[in-house]
């Protein structure tokens, strides 16, 4: 392997790793603050991605297309459903034993992907980029990378940089982390711990599914795709540790290095790479990279 | 000894009532994915079968005609007890299915100890009609060896040496990649690489720099499904569409070209259906097909509706008297289906032997440009029949 | 009374088992055969979570292991011998739980889980991607394992009479353990481990047996699934059937034997029901909807599980407030 070939698949690592990434945040959130082990996070990333097919009709439409209109909507939407889905499905199951909430987001999956083949159908569909990100530049002399995958990876730093930010230097942020390690503690300093998870639950079903609408156009659209991300998500906010938005980043970088890596050097290998990296970081250090909290 | 056995008894336990009423209604199971990555899939078949059925006035000689409908799913686990479930329970005298490989395996394992006539539409296992051949199990679709092999043998005849192969690691994609590597190397040229993704990952951008940085002469690639779109796209913005040609097997562009939204544009691949074949059949069965359920069939609706014109071949031949197998099996190799993708013969092995077509993606059809191999036989290795 | 009624209840719904093939068809046995399958591989997973707190997120490893290994070692022309390709699979199954739990125990909570997970899905990779087990698309067992002059396994009647009797061993072999001082340790184990470190009780190698024996319960479960299918595959092996498991005993009610093969029923027939073309028609391509209506309506109306309703009945009738409301108020 020559150096502009490694470079450029060290540019394929970061970029594949920014995206999980993006997918991973959402998870992050609920699971480290809230404790849900909630197995319905790929439906929603599955949400966002049919919607991001699904709405752009409609806006075009109504309010004259625009990519970040689409995006906008969907992101409204998807607060308002995690808001409901928070009220209606989970607010009642804190007390429970932990294993309940997770038969309850499995029953979520079920429905969820039953719901898209009623309303959508099975069928494959694509989502085109926005015109002004259509465009690729050369690496190499056979090479191009596509701007938009530029920009996604652009947007998945932003973003955890904001999460990071939100959760390190505002109040909110402290009331979350807060709840995160002593709920009762929070409780009885008088902040509306009911409002903060629901909040939470709704910001994380709002990244979700913004990760769907945004990475649509480089993954279209299939039936089944939630189910696929789940797995490698809950993947990368373990190894980073749970609630741990550093980490998590971290570990997404980590695994687009070894997937990346390993497809090439290890073809035989690259199927199970991921999980003996998993494995082999969580007997070195059995708490994630980085502890939260 | 053991088989034989088995064999016998089943045999009786069929034989009761079926020759006391060979004009009671037939009853068969449709085993096809109603759910998953596959469901369209399932449903395309479901249409084709029910199409020709229709046309027949919803009878097969003297018996009407009835449907058992199961979602399997595509889980091979669940497979044996699917059919077992057709056929033990629901009683169907005919099993139709499936698309997942894996899950045909298992069909055809049950069907061979019983004895129930099979119909497999689409799952292109080689082993389906290599060592699981049996009297009563018959394929309407494919080997997956055969469009690999004939794409071989176009790829070598276009003058390409130098090939890299790029599927994902199970079954169907090896399957298909050795069929054209098969070919391909006997016509000269040489696969320098055999590049495989972990099913069912879409992450395909580090092989798209090692297919860059091995700068072959061409690239031949199975993907099908959400897995071809993203292939196809991803091909396309590498930049690698210009510099070096792909040819697949038509999975890569079957029902997946308004999806890739342009970028499969000129696509060439193998398969044995194509848009524009323009027989009088195929016209026919399209003019019906879309006045019944609305939209143009594809691939998988012919398969479909083929597996029930090789159903109803192979009753008239025993005037539906299913106790005759060998009868009906012998009857169903000597004749020929007159199929939408053109007329074909069913082999010893019960694969069919069929035109391999060249196509070329134009809009949203695969236009048909030449045929990459004539009356293809799958080689059947392992079918002791 | 209440001690009483649950063993009545056991044993006459073994009692109910064992004379159901009198009137079942060969499909009844089939589909009973199956989830007595689950049931076994579901007792095995509660050894764990319900009555060690453990949350195996890989139980299916064990049981593809018990699948493929009786696969891969009979001979091709006749079948092996019960009598060794029995104890095998439990065997091996049991080595691989040895492998994972040694190095798993290290880690806790969600880590642990997420480590299981890991390590099942090396060995759901192996045989996808290895030839040594017929690929993706799987491989047959020609012959079942015999034992002649005793135990013909192609008569349905006997087939269905092992697997029975499995569940019932097993059922009783758990039931045992988890009264023997033994099982008392773990019930310690999951009600508060550090409490048991601090008065110097090493809990590493009462967790690690748990983990073989569940392991080994788990391969006797694929064992009899190959044997019944006469064909394995690597589906036998993904987190799918790990996810599904847990749903299972959850569904049951934790901490109860008798959960996880309540909950082995429910869930295979509830799914059954959904997929029934007869009742449902055409809607019946959608069971997953209705299959996951009533996993959230369970999980609502049922805390305990679907062993926990007799309580709540009883509380419902003696006018308490049910445990649904406290839990709800606090």
């Amino acid at each position: 392997m020559d150096l502009s070939i490694f470079l450029i698949q060290c540019l394929n690592a970061l970029q594949y790793g920014l995206l999980l990434f993006l997918v991973a945040m959402g998870l992050t959130l609920i699971f480290g603050i809230m404790g849900v082990i909630n197995l319905a996070h790929g439906s929603f990333y599955m949400a966002g991605a049919y919607m991001a097919y699904a709405l752009a009709p409609v806006v075009e439409s109504t309010v004259g297309g625009g990519f970040f209109s689409v995006i906008a909507l969907g992101v409204v939407i998807a607060v308002l459903l995690g808001y409901f889905l928070e009220w209606a499905f989970f607010s009642f199951l804190y007390d429970r034993e932990h294993l309940q909430q997770v038969l309850m987001t499995y029953g979520l999956i079920l429905v969820f992907e039953e719901l898209r083949s009623i309303l959508v159908g099975d069928d494959v569909y694509g989502v085109q980029a926005p015109e002004w990100l259509s465009g690729t530049i050369a690496l190499g002399d056979v090479m191009s990378y596509p701007h938009y995958r530029l920009f996604v990876s652009a947007v998945c730093l932003v973003l955890s940089l904001g999460l990071y930010l939100v959760l390190t230097r505002t109040r909110l942020g402290m009331m979350i982390r807060a709840g995160s390690s002593n709920r009762e503690m929070v409780q009885s300093l008088g902040i509306d711990i009911k409002l903060l998870y629901r909040i939470v639950f709704a910001a994380g079903v709002a990244m979700a599914v913004f990760a769907g609408m945004i990475a649509a156009p480089i993954s279209s659209v299939y039936p089944g795709m939630g189910n696929q991300v789940l797995i490698i998500c809950f993947v990368v906010v373990v190894i980073g540790g749970i609630g741990s938005v550093q980490g998590a980043f971290l570990a997404a970088l980590l695994i687009g290095v070894v997937d990346t890596f390993g497809k090439v050097l290890l073809p035989e290998f690259a199927g199970v790479l991921v999980y003996v990296l998993m494995a082999v970081i969580l007997l070195w250090k059995p708490n994630g990279l980085f502890k939260a909290g | 000894m053991n088989f034989f056995k088995k064999t016998l008894i089943a045999t009786a336990v069929l034989a009761a009532p079926l020759v006391m009423a060979s004009d009671a209604p037939l009853k068969i199971g449709l085993m096809l994915p109603a759910s998953g990555t596959y469901a369209k899939l399932g449903t395309n078949i479901t249409n084709g079968f029910k199409l020709y059925i229709d046309q027949q006035e919803g009878k097969l000689g003297e018996r009407t005609i009835e449907y058992v409908e199961l979602d399997d799913a595509s889980d091979p686990s669940k497979a044996t007890d699917n059919i077992k479930k057709l056929i033990n329970s629901d009683k169907v005298d005919v099993v139709v299915g499936t698309v997942h490989s894996g899950v045909a395996m298992a069909m055809a394992k049950v069907a061979k100890e019983t004895g129930t006539l099979m119909i497999v539409p689409n799952a292109g296992a080689n082993a389906v009609t290599g060592p699981l051949c049996a009297p009563n199990i018959f394929r309407s679709s494919f080997s997956n060896w055969q469009p690999g092999f004939a794409m071989g043998e176009a790829v070598a005849k276009e003058g390409h040496k130098k090939v890299v192969t790029i599927t994902w690691k199970y079954g169907a994609g090896i399957e298909s990649v050795n069929g054209f590597k098969e070919s391909f190397e006997k016509g000269g040229g040489k696969v320098v690489k055999e590049l495989k993704v972990p099913f069912p990952s879409v992450e395909f951008q580090a092989l798209l720099t090692e297919i860059a940085a091995t700068k072959p002469d061409a690239v031949y690639t199975f993907f099908a499904g959400g897995g071809a779109v993203k292939f196809v796209k991803d091909y396309a913005a590498a930049g690698l569409k210009d510099s070096i040609p792909l040819y697949g097997a038509g999975f890569l562009t079957d029902g997946t070209l308004e999806a890739q939204g342009g970028d499969g544009e000129g696509l060439v691949t193998a398969l044995h259906y194509a848009d524009g074949l323009d027989s009088e059949t195929d016209a026919a069965f399209r003019k019906a097909y879309t006045e019944s359920f609305g939209k143009a069939p594809d691939v998988f609706s012919v398969q479909g509706y083929d597996a029930a014109q090789i159903l109803a071949t192979g009753l008239a031949a025993v005037d539906g008297d299913l106790d005759k197998m060998d009868e009906l099996s012998a009857a169903l190799e000597a004749s020929v289906i007159d199929s939408p993708r053109g007329k074909f013969k069913l082999s010893k092995a019960h694969n069919p032997v069929q035109d391999i077509y060249l196509r070329k993606a134009s809009g949203i059809e695969n236009k048909v440009i030449g045929v990459a191999s004539a009356a293809l036989a799958d080689p059947a290795l392992g079918c002791r029949r | 009374m209440r001690y009483l009624s649950k063993h009545t209840f056991v044993i006459g719904s073994f009692m109910v088992l064992a004379l159901f093939p009198l009137t079942a068809s060969t499909y009844g046995m089939d589909l009973v055969s199956k989830v007595m399958i689950y049931a076994i591989l579901a007792l095995s997973l509660e050894l764990l979570v319900g009555s060690t707190g453990l949350v195996c997120f890989g139980q299916a490893a064990f049981f593809g292991i018990g699948a493929y290994s009786v696969v891969l070692l009979s001979p091709m022309s006749q079948g092996a011998s019960l009598l060794w390709s029995l104890p095998v699979a439990m065997l091996m199954a049991a080595a691989y739980a040895l492998f994972v739990g040694a190095l798993s125990l290290r880690t806790k909570g969600v880590y642990f889980i997420m480590v299981t997970l890991a390590f099942s899905q090396m060995a759901y990779y192996v045989v996808h991607d290895t030839d040594i087990g017929g690929g993706t698309d799987g491989i047959y067992l020609y012959f079942r394992p015999e034992l002649p002059g005793i135990i013909d396994l192609d008569q349905p009647v006997q087939l269905y009479g092992l697997i029975l009797g499995s569940l019932v061993l097993s059922f009783s072999w758990l039931a045992l353990i988890l009264r023997s001082r033994f099982g008392r340790a773990l019930a310690g184990i999951h009600a508060n481990e550090q409490r048991m470190r601090a008065t110097g009780f090493s809990t590493y190698p009462y967790k690690l047996a748990a983990f073989v024996i569940s392991g080994a319960i788990a391969g006797l479960s694929g064992f009899l699934f190959a044997v019944k299918d006469g064909f394995v595959n690597p589906e036998m092996l993904s987190w799918h059937l790990s996810g599904s498991l847990l749903v299972m005993i959850i569904l049951g009610g934790l901490g109860h034997l008798r959960g996880a093969v309540i909950g082995a029923f429910a869930f295979t027939l509830l799914e059954e029901f959904f997929k029934s073309e007869a009742i449902f028609h055409t809607a019946a391509k959608h069971w997953h909807l209705g299959l996951g209506l009533s996993i959230i309506l369970s999980v609502v109306l049922l805390p305990k599980g679907l062993v926990g309703i007799p309580e709540q009945l009883s509380n419902w009738v003696s006018g308490r407030k049910t445990t649904r409301a406290t839990a709800g108020k606090q």
